[in-house]
């Protein structure tokens, strides 16, 4: 018998090591499974409702019949103001907590209220939402109140996200240039952002989709259930892809089956498609990353 | 005129330039300012969080309410005409029993996904992994409430012969599903933060891979779990769209998994609506939204505690 043949020990470690890896394997695909089902289900019973009518026309007869324009429309009014708003504050505060920001109690008070934004629950944003946008700065319930209620409660992820791809910026790149003389801000402007643009879109793409995707916070600051027209400027309301949803599947009476399944389809499908080329342009970039 | 005088002269007037305070010094002093002010704003939006709704609920928490019929009782009328009483202790457990539920389905379906994508997938496998867990994480909550009630709902009725779908175990398996991809990114970033030393060290001494995962990894990653379980009960709790449209929205303290009930969340969006600003009811729900924050805060501050507790250990 050789030094290193198989004791019965190594055959029950070997084992036990498989049945534990299947064991968790297994609970990754039961993870993963029921949201593919119901993909699949979401797929097959809301195929029926698509055509390119119903993306283009608006919804008649009391929201049973007719298209999703309005709130399409809608839906990308708020998502570009909010964008409007948070990205220039979510990068300047990015900027700071990568480039300037001290190690002190500022700083983690600041990185605290950064995981809080993201934890409050959306419907405490709605109230926020509410109490100062439409009612203490006398917006009303309109688009500007509702972009900035999904911008505050969307700055987290800008902050993050560009925050990660400012420091992956390596510092010999500052060094080098404040040798030249160049101020900070010169170097953030001609070296730090040029190389970490990318990284900062991924954070708004992402971004988009969760504001995209937002039902509660817009529900008492500028969405509105039904609207037959489209929005004219930033202080009137409008219809919203997430809402509409909640609405034909909650609200409204008689609704053909495939129509909420077509709703949540398009939603769904705007939401992973931005989510997924978010992905891939990170998976690009760091491939591509010469350092 | 001596060499060395020249020399002074020179080096100077160099000085002198240096010390200009050109248009670039002050565009770097203003930008400084500029990007302090963003990195601030977070702080600012906080309080103005806490300030806002406190401000709209604070004239009804102070004047109209009773404290002990808020947290004791379970009759929740605000709408009555001759005699509205506002308890919430039927949404209290409503949220606990849909919370609770959640997390049972969640947390040892993440934990095993996350130990699985850390420890034992690698290469490309686990990149698709983490891809796709990431995409679940990215359903909108009002997406997740439609499933609950247009797919999941009869599946309960036909599955266990009751009469209503909507649920307690309805809401808690769409919000564990929901909340399980959060969980899993953070504790697998948790356990990834555990150096390949200790599995290395444990490796040399004959461990196997799943006594150096139990062992050694496990233990040495507990905090950080620790910390993406509280995240995932802060995110179930503070979940409005799916609970609302999953659960039923019966005021009810449930008995079984089968019972309706309502949650604090959902209560605030379905009234809101239909209220009049300064009547008691817009006040209460703006009383349970500072509640709510409260609590999320806490949460919060809890989970950045424990893994701020890692960093000091090492």
């Amino acid at each position: 018998m050789s030094l290193f043949a198989r004791t019965g020990l190594d055959e029950h470690n070997r084992r036990v090591e498989w049945l534990v890896r299947t064991l968790f394997l297994l609970m990754t695909v039961l993870l993963i499974i029921p949201v593919a089902l119901i993909m699949g289900i979401l797929i097959q019973r809301g195929a029926p409702a698509l055509s390119w009518g119903f993306l283009t026309e608006v919804p008649t007869n009391g929201m049973t019949a007719g298209g999703i324009f309005t709130a399409l429309i809608g839906t990308v009014w708020i998502v570009a103001v909010a964008l409007l708003a948070s990205v220039p504050i979510g990068v300047a505060a990015a900027v700071y907590l990568s480039e300037y920001a001290p190690d002190n109690w500022l700083t983690r008070a600041i990185n605290l209220a950064i995981i809080n934004l993201a934890g409050v629950p959306s419907i405490v944003h709605a109230l926020f939402g509410l109490g100062a946008f439409v009612v203490f700065f006398g917006f009303g319930r309109s688009i500007l109140a509702a972009s900035l209620t999904l911008a505050v409660m969307t700055l987290p992820i800008v902050i993050v996200a560009t925050r990660e791809s400012l420091q992956a910026v390596p510092h010999a790149f500052r060094e080098a240039c404040w040798n030249m003389g160049a101020t900070r801000w010169q170097t953030i402007r001609r070296v730090v952002l040029p190389n970490s643009i990318s990284g900062i879109l991924t954070g708004v793409i992402l971004e988009v989709s969760r504001t995209a995707g937002e039902t509660a916070p817009i529900m008492f600051t500028g969405a509105a259930a039904f609207l037959p027209f489209l929005p004219q400027g930033v202080l009137d309301q409008t219809m919203a892809m997430s809402l509409h949803l909640y609405v034909v599947s909650t609200q409204v009476p008689d609704v053909p089956d495939a129509l909420p399944f077509g709703v949540a389809l398009v939603l769904i499908s705007m939401v992973l498609v931005m989510n997924a080329t978010s992905i891939a342009f990170r998976i690009y970039l760091r491939n591509k990353r010469k350092w | 005129m001596p060499a060395d005088v020249q020399g002074d002269h020179l080096s100077s007037s160099i000085a002198t330039e240096l010390n200009t305070r050109g248009w670039d010094w002050y565009v770097d002093r203003i930008v400084s300012i500029g990007v302090f002010v963003g990195g601030v704003s977070a702080i600012i939006f906080i309080i103005g969080i806490f300030v806002f709704v406190t401000r709209e609920g604070l004239d009804f928490a102070l004047g109209s309410l009773d404290l002990k019929e808020f947290f004791t009782s379970i009759n929740w009328r605000p709408t009555s005409e001759r005699n509205p009483t506002y308890g919430i202790l039927a949404l209290m457990t409503g949220t606990a029993s849909v919370t609770g539920l959640a997390m049972l389905v969640a947390v040892p379906f993440s934990l095993g996904a996350a130990i699985y994508i850390a420890e034992f997938a690698s290469g490309r496998t686990r990149e698709s992994l983490k891809v796709l867990v990431e995409l679940l994480a990215a359903i909108p909550s009002v997406v997740w409430g439609f499933i609950g009630m247009s797919i999941m709902n009869p599946l309960i009725i036909e599955m266990f012969d009751v009469p209503v779908g909507l649920s307690v175990l309805n809401a808690g398996v769409i919000l564990g599903l929901m909340a399980a991809p959060i969980m899993t990114t953070i504790a697998e970033d948790a356990l990834k933060a555990v150096p390949d030393s200790y599995r290395e060290a444990a490796e040399a001494m004959g461990a196997t891979r799943w006594q150096v995962i139990f062992k050694v990894v496990l233990p040495a990653a507990k905090h950080g779990l620790m910390a993406a379980i509280l995240l995932g009960v802060g995110r179930g709790f503070g979940e409005t769209m799916a609970v609302l449209m999953a659960s039923g929205h019966a005021i009810n303290i449930p008995t079984s998994p089968f019972d309706s009930v309502r949650a604090l969340t959902a209560t605030i969006a379905a009234e809101l609506g239909d209220t009049a600003r300064g009547s008691d009811h817009y006040g209460v729900l703006f009383t349970l939204g500072i509640f709510l924050f409260v609590i999320t805060f806490i949460i919060n501050l809890i989970a950045d505690v424990v893994v701020k507790g890692v960093g000091r250990q090492k």
